[in-house]
C-alpha cells in the first residue's frame, strides 16, 4: 500500500490504461506540457508524447467533440474539462450526441469517452467557477455518472471508466485533489455502479458523493459522541442510481438525511427522496432531510461563502432534526 | 470515364430521386412521421463526392438530410426506407428515423439534427484515422446555415492545425430553412470563411456532376496525401420546401425556383449523356422504369412489411446491453 493524493491517484490510472491500450489517449486544455490545472496528467506528455496526451485550444464543445468522434472510431479518449462551469459549453455535445448516439443507432454504434471534470465550490472562486451541476447529467440518459470520494475510488473507478463502453462523466472536486489515502501497489479496478455502506449504524442513514460524502462521514462522528449510530452511504454512481442498497438501509435505520453541495431544485436529493418514498415510504418514522446549499449563485466573500455552502455542522444539525431531537 | 460507370451515376440520381419523392408521398400517406428533408435538386454533391471516396473505409457524416449520404455510402436503401417507417430492420433499429440514420458497416456515421454537431465528431473520426496510421479519410457534409456555428470556427482552426484528414463539404444551397443566405451571413462565399484557419478551400457548380467529380477527386487526393484539411463548396438548389412543413412562397420567387429548375443535376446529366451518345431516350425511360420498379417492390414492400420494433425493447440500447462486469460491477455491500 502506498498513500496518494487524490490528483495523483487520477494520474496513476490514466499512466496505468495509457500504458495498457494504444487506443487509449487523453486530451484537454493545459493537460499537456503543464500537466493539468490540478497536475492530474503530470509527467504523461513527456512520457507518452503529443499524439496521445493532446493539449487543445479552448473550445470546449469541439473538443468534446473531437473525442466524441474519434470514439466512434474505436479510441478511447479520456477528456478533461478544466472545470465543471465550462462544460456547460459542451452540452450540446456531451448531452445531444454521446449521450444518445448509441440509442439513436440502435446500439450500432457506442461512444466510449470519459470526460473527466472537477465540480463543486472550492475557496472563494465566485461564482462561475464554483458549480456542481451532477444533476444535469445525472438527468439525462445514455450517460454514466460517477463521484470518486477518495483516492483509491478515484484510481480504480477511472481505470473501470476508461474501459467501460458507455460515456462517462467523471467529476472530481475542487477540494478534494489533495486528500490523501491508502491505495493498493498492484493494479486494481473499482467498479462504476453501485453505492457503498461505508459506515454502518442503525439510527439513521446519511447519504452523500464525493465531497458531500465526506460532510456525512464528519456529522457521523459527531453523532457518535451524542451516542447515535449513523450509517453512511457513499452514491459512488449517481446515473445508473443504486436503489437497491438506498432501500435497504432506510428500511434498516427508518430515517434518512441526503447531503449535496448543490442548489436544492431538481436535484440529486430531491431524486433522492423520491426514490425512497416510492421504494420504502412505510420504513420511514420521519420526515427526509435534505442539506443543500443556499439558492444563490456562489458569493465571494468568505463569510457569504461559507453561508451558501452545507458543511458538516449543517449534516449533523440536519440528523438530529430528522431524528426529532432538535 | 467508363461509359457504363456514367449511366450507373445517372441511375443512382435517378433512384436518389425517386427515393425522395416517395418519401413523400408516404409522408403524406402517414406512413412516415416526425421531420422530413428531401435531397431533391442536390443529388450530384452527394453522388459526386461519394464516388471518389473508398466506401466503407473512409467516414461520411453529415446532418438531417441524409438518406441520399447514407445510401451513396452503401447503406441498404431498403433498410434507409424501413428507418422511416420505423421498423425493426432500419438502419436504425427504428429508434432514429430520417434525421439519425446510420450504417456503421460501412462507415456512415450518422445524420444529426443538431445544426454544426457534425463538425467535430468528423474532425474526431479524422483524428482516429490519422491516429492509426491509415490513409482513410471523413468526409463531413453540412448546409451553408451551419457555419455559422461556433462549431464550425472551433473545428476548422483544430483540423488545421493538427492537419486532420477531413474533407469538409459545404452543401450550399442558398438557404437555411425561409433564411436565405446573405440575410444571415456577412461573407456568402463559404469557401472564404476558413482562409482565416490556413485552410485549403474552394468554389463549384453543385449541378454539374462531372464538374462535382472532378472537383471532388482533387479535394479528397489533398486530404488522403496527408496535406491536411479541406473546404469544399458545391452551389445547390433544393427544390423542395426545407422540410415537409414550410412553404417556399414566403421566402423565395417562383422566378427563382424555376431558373434553378433549368439546372436540375439529372436533367443536366442524362441531356449530356444523351448528346453524347452515350445514352439513347429509350434507354433513359428504361432505367426509370427499373428504378420506380425497384423503390416500389423492393425498398418500399420491404419497408411495409417489417416488423415494428418491440415495446419490450424500449429500454435497450440505452447503455452497453452486455457490461463488462470487472469494470462496471454493481459493487457487492457486505
Ligand atoms: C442547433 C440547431 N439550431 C437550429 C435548428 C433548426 N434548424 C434545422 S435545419 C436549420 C437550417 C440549416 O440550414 P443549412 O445548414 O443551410 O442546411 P440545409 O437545411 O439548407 O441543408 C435550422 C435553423 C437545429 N436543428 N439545430
Ligand atoms: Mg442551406
Amino acid at each position: 500500500m502506498a498513500e496518494l493524493a487524490y490528483w495523483e491517484a487520477i494520474r496513476r490510472a490514466h499512466d496505468e490504461e495509457l500504458a495498457n491500450d494504444p487506443m487509449v489517449l487523453a486530451m484537454g486544455e493545459d493537460i499537456g506540457v503543464v500537466g493539468g490545472t490540478y497536475k492530474a496528467t503530470s509527467g504523461l506528455y513527456q512520457k507518452y508524447g503529443d499524439k496521445r496526451i493532446i493539449d487543445t485550444p479552448i473550445s470546449e464543445n469541439s473538443f468534446t467533440g473531437i473525442g466524441i468522434g474519434a470514439s466512434m472510431a474505436g479510441l478511447r479518449p479520456i477528456i478533461e474539462i478544466m472545470s465543471i462551469n465550462f462544460a456547460l459549453l459542451a452540452l450540446d455535445t456531451l448531452v445531444n450526441a454521446a449521450a444518445k448516439i448509441r440509442y439513436m443507432s440502435g446500439g450500432r454504434v457506442s461512444c466510449p469517452i470519459v470526460m473527466r471534470t472537477p465540480g463543486g465550490t472550492a475557496h472563494q472562486l465566485a461564482a462561475q467557477h464554483s458549480a456542481r451541476l451532477a444533476r444535469v447529467f445525472m438527468s439525462t440518459s445514455g450517460l454514466r455518472v460517477v463521484t470518486p470520494r477518495g483516492a483509491m475510488e478515484a484510481c480504480g473507478m477511472l481505470k473501470s471508466a476508461v474501459r467501460c463502453n458507455d460515456p462517462v462523466i467523471f467529476i472530481e472536486h475542487e477540494r478534494m485533489y489533495n486528500l490523501r489515502e491508502q491505495v493498493p501497489d498492484t493494479e486494481y479496478f473499482r467498479p462504476l455502479e453501485g453505492a457503498e455502506i461505508v459506515r454502518k449504524g442503525t439510527d439513521i442513514t446519511l447519504i452523500g458523493y464525493n465531497w458531500s460524502f465526506l460532510l456525512c462521514m464528519k456529522a457521523a462522528d459527531m453523532l457518535e459522541r451524542d451516542g447515535i449510530s449513523a450509517e453512511v452511504v457513499d452514491l459512488r454512481s449517481l446515473k445508473p442510481l443504486d436503489r437497491e442498497t438506498i432501500r435497504r438501509s432506510v428500511e434498516k435505520t427508518h430515517r434518512v438525511l441526503v447531503a449535496e453541495e448543490d442548489e436544492a431544485a431538481v436535484g440529486v436529493g430531491s431524486e433522492i427522496i423520491s426514490v425512497i418514498i416510492e421504494d420504502c415510504f412505510f420504513a420511514l418514522d420521519s420526515q427526509p432531510v435534505r442539506i443543500h446549499a443556499a439558492d444563490v449563485p456562489v458569493p465571494y466573500a468568505a463569510n457569504l461563502e461559507h453561508a451558501a455552502i452545507p458543511d458538516e455542522h449543517d449534516v449533523y444539525q440536519g440528523a438530529l432534526k430528522a431524528l426529532g431531537r432538535i | 470515364m467508363k461509359a457504363a460507370d456514367q449511366k450507373r451515376l445517372l441511375r443512382e440520381m435517378i433512384f436518389f430521386r425517386r427515393f425522395e419523392e416517395r418519401c413523400f408521398e408516404a409522408y403524406m400517406e402517414h406512413k412516415i412521421g416526425g421531420f422530413l428533408h428531401l435531397y431533391s435538386g442536390q443529388e450530384a454533391v452527394a453522388t459526386g463526392v461519394l464516388e471518389t471516396v473508398r466506401r466503407g473505409e473512409d467516414y461520411v457524416i453529415t446532418g438531417y438530410r441524409d438518406h441520399v449520404h447514407a445510401i451513396k455510402s452503401g447503406a441498404p436503401a431498403r433498410e434507409v426506407m424501413a428507418e422511416l417507417y420505423g421498423k425493426e430492420t432500419g438502419s436504425s433499429r427504428g429508434r432514429g428515423g430520417s434525421m439519425h440514420i446510420f450504417d456503421p458497416t460501412v462507415h456512415f456515421m450518422g445524420g444529426y439534427a443538431l445544426v454544426g454537431q457534425p463538425f467535430p465528431l468528423a474532425a474526431g473520426l479524422a483524428l482516429a484515422c490519422k491516429y492509426r496510421g491509415t490513409d482513410h479519410i471523413a468526409v463531413c457534409f453540412l448546409g451553408d446555415g451551419a457555419n455559422n456555428q461556433g462549431t464550425f470556427h472551433e473545428t476548422m482552426n483544430m483540423a488545421a492545425l493538427w492537419h486532420l484528414p477531413v474533407l469538409f463539404v459545404c452543401e450550399n444551397n442558398q438557404y437555411a430553412i425561409g433564411t436565405r443566405i446573405d440575410r444571415s451571413t456577412a461573407v456568402t462565399d463559404q469557401y472564404k470563411r476558413v482562409c482565416s484557419y490556413n485552410m485549403a478551400s474552394s468554389q463549384h457548380d453543385g449541378q454539374d456532376l462531372d464538374a462535382v467529380l472532378a472537383a471532388a477527386g482533387k479535394a479528397v487526393e489533398h486530404v488522403r496525401s496527408g496535406k491536411g484539411p479541406y473546404f469544399i463548396e458545391f452551389l445547390t438548389y433544393r427544390q423542395r420546401g426545407h422540410s415537409m412543413s414550410d412553404k417556399t412562397a414566403a421566402y423565395r420567387s417562383k422566378e427563382e425556383e424555376a431558373e434553378w429548375a433549368k439546372r436540375d443535376p439529372i436533367k443536366l446529366y442524362g441531356a449530356k449523356l444523351i448528346k453524347a451518345g452515350v445514352l439513347t431516350d429509350a434507354d433513359l425511360k428504361a432505367i426509370e422504369h427499373d428504378v420506380l420498379n425497384e423503390i416500389e417492390n423492393d425498398v418500399v414492400k420491404f419497408a411495409e412489411d417489417s416488423p415494428a420494433p418491440k415495446v419490450e425493447d424500449l429500454n435497450k440500447y440505452v447503455l452497453d446491453d452486455r457490461p463488462d462486469p470487472r469494470w462496471i460491477g454493481p459493487l457487492q455491500n457486505s
